[in-house]
């Protein structure tokens, strides 16, 4: 592993987590070459239990890559599959089927003892009966490292969670915060090969918890180890993921960027689970085709115009057929006349207004039946768009318009993961 | 974030830190938690401090039951005991750690595996586990002396197919009162370890075996010393009560199995030498409570009670 290097390599790439999922490419994998196995690598990986009630899904099968030193996200509603999915990658489960592979070798059965990666636990899971310092070495001593090691590297690790001044503090003694940064420090002193993280911050206020998001960002970066991390918070995953598996009922409902995420949601599901997003369901008055692709031209009112570009992800997008699209409020333009040129068009009026400080919701119930809300930035020249009861007009360039597929696992998700993500050094 | 709560308080002139602190309460009387102490205290008082004090008294008297005991602060009668008895004592002392450490090498694999692989049915293991109790002690005992008489059912007939020599015997043996002994205490042992094992957090486990431990590394390193505040309850609950026990040696053991239980009882109820009594009772309170004193300073009670209070 590269964390012999130490911290040294911190001071490059310091891009936003959100944006940088592509361009980037940094990283020197380890093993030299460009066709290096991903980090972590599940094969049609599925797991089901037995109950009373007989078998129970826990995950449909999955196939996943993640490359080495991405900061990547399992993102899901509780009984969504994504611990599951950790667990089983820490080797705490084993799969009812498929593989599972750490830089190309099979350890679906290897226990978690002898697997080279590391779980910091929802609870922490500190040794009540030791010191910090012990805690954090009991790892390292396990592996028979030679003493003076063990402290030296405890006491750096401890360095880079800032918690040097109370290593003989018992895990009791500490604060909520505290402890959680023991328990980071107990998993990556051991330098494994990936970090798994099980919703480390959701016992944490909300304050301490957008602290914890930056330094574990920061951290990532600093030690280059692969994260998988598991959330059911989608701001905590938009903020430090490279990537993000939404899951959905033991499945990969869209594997992609924060960025594609939010502003292609592949499913209604991903869309409203990422943000706040309105939903259209219309049927297709006819499919043409403009500068950029085919498009399809939906059911709308007079005067009014649905417009949605059918991608490659949808099938079936034929005249009559029925789609779903999605469009972010804060995409929708909002005026008193309605406005000129090649642009989604709709009638409405506003039923509420809710005042937010730096923006303002509308909820505006349309001529079609839809009921759209629309965020509007209070900036200097803002003014007082619309009251309740007010007539207005809503509309939104077409390739705002984004068309939904039917819920169910992604099929990109298999797909080699995007070229050297990471962002460390 | 803990560091700084006394930030927020601004120092008043003359008031100092807790008498502000408490002021918000000041409804309640200062003396609640020792009138909440008051029944146990009057109870422990009375049935205990006084006849410890009447005791020690008569141990330093001299006289007989007919011509009545006068006190004579007669502080020979200790060393007198110790050395007429010290074979009663050392025995008393053998058997009761022989059945304390049986009792932890029985209770704690079973304690364990209740707790950890009970699954639902853990309750009714322990009420198999207790079940004796609700028979009296004494009867258990007694049932014994049935099942291990020298021609019973279990020796006669192993004797009558040949199995064991016609003059084997368990009754009116050393093996006899320490198995009666362990017997005795064994619950009192294994429920101390099997809550301690019981509450322990399973992640625990999983975060040891995350972190390279093998199961024996697990067991030592983290089981086990989460465990101690549940094996020292236990070794208190077994030795202390094994070690003064009279019943079983009276029930199970012969003429060379005598504990000091049994001479107290004798010196007092037989031969009605209520100082020589009175004095042996006092020795072995002492041995004991110096005993349970080094133990636990030896074991850390510090550390044991803390992590009790996890």
């Amino acid at each position: 592993m590269t964390a012999d290097e130490g911290p040294a390599s911190a001071a490059d790439a310091v891009g936003d987590a959100r944006s940088v999922s592509a361009q980037v490419s940094t990283t020197v994998p380890t093993g030299g070459t460009g066709d290096a196995p991903p980090a972590i690598e599940l094969v049609g990986v599925a797991k089901e239990y037995m109950s009373r009630r007989g078998a129970v899904t826990a995950v449909e099968t999955i196939d996943l890559r993640i490359a080495e030193g991405e900061f990547f996200s399992l993102l899901g509603p509780s009984g969504c599959g994504k611990t599951t999915t950790l667990r089983m990658i820490g080797g705490f489960e084993e799969p009812s089927r498929g593989q599972i592979l750490l830089h190309g070798q099979d350890v679906t059965s290897v226990p978690p003892n002898k697997r080279d990666v590391n779980l910091v636990f929802q609870s922490y899971a500190l040794f009540p009966h030791l010191d910090v310092a012990g805690n954090v070495a009991f790892g390292l001593k396990r592996k028979g490292v030679a003493r003076g090691q063990v402290r030296r590297r405890v006491g750096e690790i401890l360095d880079l969670v800032e918690l040097g001044a109370l290593a003989d503090r018992r895990p009791r003694e500490l604060s909520g915060g505290q402890q959680q940064r023991v328990a980071l420090a107990r998993a990556l002193v051991n330098r494994p090969r990936a970090l798994l993280l099980d919703e480390p911050l959701g016992a944490l206020d909300l304050k301490l918890r957008q602290t914890m998001q930056i330094e574990l960002k920061r951290i990532q970066r600093e030690v280059g180890i692969t994260f998988v991390y598991v959330t059911h918070d989608q701001s905590e995953a938009l903020t430090m993921s490279d990537r993000i598996a939404v899951m959905n009922k033991g499945q990969i409902e869209q594997l992609a960027s924060p960025r594609e995420l939010y502003e292609r949601p592949r499913t209604r599901f991903v869309a409203g689970f990422i943000g706040t997003s309105n939903v259209l369901r219309r049927s297709v008055r006819t499919v043409t085709t403009d500068g950029t692709g085919p498009i399809a031209i939906l059911d709308a009112g007079a005067d009014e115009r649905v417009i949605v570009p059918v991608h490659s992800g949808l099938g079936g997008v034929v005249t009559g057929s029925v789609v779903e699209l999605t469009v972010r409020p804060e995409k929708i333009n909002m005026t008193a006349a309605r406005p000129e040129g090649d642009v989604c068009v709709l009638r409405g009026r506003v039923t509420e207004v809710v005042y937010l400080g730096t923006n303002t919701t509308y909820t505006v119930f349309t001529a079609g039946g839809d009921e759209i809300t629309v965020f509007w930035q209070n900036s200097a020249d803002a003014n007082d768009l619309a009251g309740r009861g007010d007539e207005v007009w809503l509309s939104w360039r077409e390739d705002h318009s984004y068309a939904l597929a039917p819920s169910g696992a992604d099929p990109a998700a298999a797909e080699a993961p995007t070229e050297p993500v990471a962002t460390a050094g | 974030m803990s560091a700084e709560p006394a930030a927020t308080v601004a120092p008043a002139p003359g008031a100092t830190g807790p008498r502000r602190g408490r002021r918000g309460a000041r409804w309640r009387s200062p003396f609640t938690p020792y009138l909440l102490a008051l029944p146990g205290g009057l109870w422990l008082a009375i049935f205990f401090v006084v006849p410890m004090l009447v005791m020690l008294s008569v141990s330093l008297q001299t006289g007989n039951v007919v011509d009545g005991f006068v006190q004579t602060f007669h502080f020979a009668v200790y060393p007198d005991a110790i050395r007429q008895y010290s074979d009663q004592f050392i025995r008393s002392f053998a058997y009761g750690g022989i059945c304390t450490v049986l009792c932890v090498v029985l209770a704690y694999p079973m304690a364990y595996w209740i707790a950890f692989h009970g699954g639902r049915r853990r309750s009714t293991y322990l009420f198999l586990v207790l079940l004796p109790f609700f028979v009296s002690f004494v009867i258990r005992t007694v049932s014994w002396k049935f099942l291990l008489a020298d021609d019973g059912v279990l020796l006669g007939n192993l004797k009558d197919i040949g199995l064991l020599p016609d003059d084997f015997r368990v009754l009116a043996t050393s093996t006899a009162v320490i198995g009666g002994l362990t017997y005795n205490s064994f619950p009192f042992m294994l429920l101390p370890i099997y809550v301690a094992l019981e509450r322990m957090d399973p992640k625990l486990l999983e975060a040891a075996d995350d972190l390279y431990a093998g199961r024996a590394a697990v067991f030592g390193r983290v089981v086990l010393p989460l465990s101690m505040p549940g094996v020292f309850a236990g070794v208190l609950l077994t030795f202390v009560p094994a070690t003064s026990d009279y019943v079983n040696a009276s029930i199970l053991g012969g003429t060379s199995d005598t504990m000091i239980g049994n001479i107290i009882q004798t010196t007092f109820l037989t031969n009605a030498d209520y100082p020589l009594a009175s004095a042996i009772s006092f020795i072995l309170m002492v041995i004991l409570l110096v005993g349970i004193f080094i133990y636990a300073r030896v074991l850390g009670t510090r550390d044991v009670f803390e992590m009790g209070t996890r």
